[in-house]
């Protein structure tokens, strides 16, 4: 991938297929102490430690009976080429936490990219799905959470409508803009 | 700055429009594949130019949407059209500038774009 916003993208669809209503993407950076971390966290139906493995490692696995996927080898392989590293955690019922560990520096960096337009177009695709989105950098932090857009806007005005759309997408430019010392 | 009751505002809005206008059963549908294959071939620029080209002519009763695996890595970004009673058109080796005019000649005037579907490569 030529963003690691598509990354997460892909790996947030994989908590969509799990059946998540909460999926919580986190990214963590800092030049000063130079790395770039990524959580991609779902209260999804989760997998065995055996699917764990199976699914970091595809083609070490035993199982022949499904295609192999590519989304977490991929983001995987991103982490891996800067030095840093990919883990998930899960349990059956109750969730999963991907989390994904980058050396910023390094010349192997794949560019985090449009992550806000990732997010809100998880957050078009999925309407009835909650996503919390919280992003720092050395400068600051800021946190969408559609838990409380919901409290705002009331059941009958989903979160795909094009004005609540077009509101997500201002604020998280205005908030990235701070966070990366701009305006 | 984005302020809570602006959003508030946009619900208000959003509210007496819904009162106004009926579900329309008509409803035409625009699924993008948004599998690792289709993220990884540029599919979400795709989706972005479909969602503003739509806003721009105001189009109602369009929702843009993501699908998963269509099976058709090669083919990718694909884009499905749905409109009801109408053969579903597939659409293959989309790019954002290609969407305009999908729009255009088939969504409003519904004339499927030929030479962008599957059928042209095959
Ligand atoms: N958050 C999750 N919750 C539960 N199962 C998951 C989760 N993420 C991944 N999996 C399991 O791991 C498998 C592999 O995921 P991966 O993204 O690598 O490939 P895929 O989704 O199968 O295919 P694709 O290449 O289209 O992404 C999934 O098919 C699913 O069974
Ligand atoms: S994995 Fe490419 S179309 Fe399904
Ligand atoms: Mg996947």
């Amino acid at each position: 991938m030529r963003e690691l916003s598509l990354n997460v993208m892909d790996i947030a669809q994989n908590s969509v297929t799990a059946n998540a209503s909460l999926i919580t993407i986190t990214v963590n950076e800092s030049d000063k102490d130079d790395f770039l971390d990524i959580f991609i966290e779902d209260n999804g139906k989760g997998m065995t430690k055996e699917q764990v493995q199976s699914v970091i490692d595809p083609f070490f696995t035993t199982r022949k009976t499904r295609k192999v996927g590519l989304g977490i080898p991929l983001f995987k392989m991103a982490a891996e080429q800067t030095g840093g590293y990919l883990t998930i955690e899960s349990q059956v019922g109750i969730g999963t936490k991907v989390h994904a560990h980058f050396v910023k520096s390094s010349v192997d960096m794949t560019p985090l990219g449009d992550i806000n337009s990732t997010v809100k177009i998880l957050i078009q695709c999925n309407p009835c799905l909650d996503f919390v989105f919280n992003h720092s950098t050395d400068i600051g932090e800021f946190t969408l959470d559609t838990r409380e857009l919901r409290e705002v806007l009331g059941e009958d005005v989903p979160l795909s409508t094009p004005d609540v759309l077009e509101w997500i997408g201002g604020f998280l430019e205005e908030q990235s803009d701070i966070i990366y010392g701009g305006a | 700055m984005k302020s809570l009751a602006e959003l508030q505002a946009i619900r208000d809005k959003a509210k007496l429009e819904l009162n106004m206008r009926h579900e329309n059963p008509d409803a035409i549908r625009v699924l993008v594949g948004m599998a690792t294959c289709g993220i990884a071939a540029g599919a979400r620029p795709v989706l972005n130019a479909f969602t503003e080209e739509v806003a721009k002519r105001n189009l109602q009763d369009v929702t843009i949407t993501q699908t998963g695996c269509i099976g058709i890595c090669q083919f990718e970004p694909v884009v499905e059209i749905e409109i009801p009673g109408e053969d579903k058109v597939t659409y293959v080796k989309m790019t954002p500038e290609k969407v305009a005019k999908v729009v255009n000649d088939h969504i409003v005037n519904r004339n499927v774009v030929t030479e962008y579907t599957i059928g042209a490569y095959k």
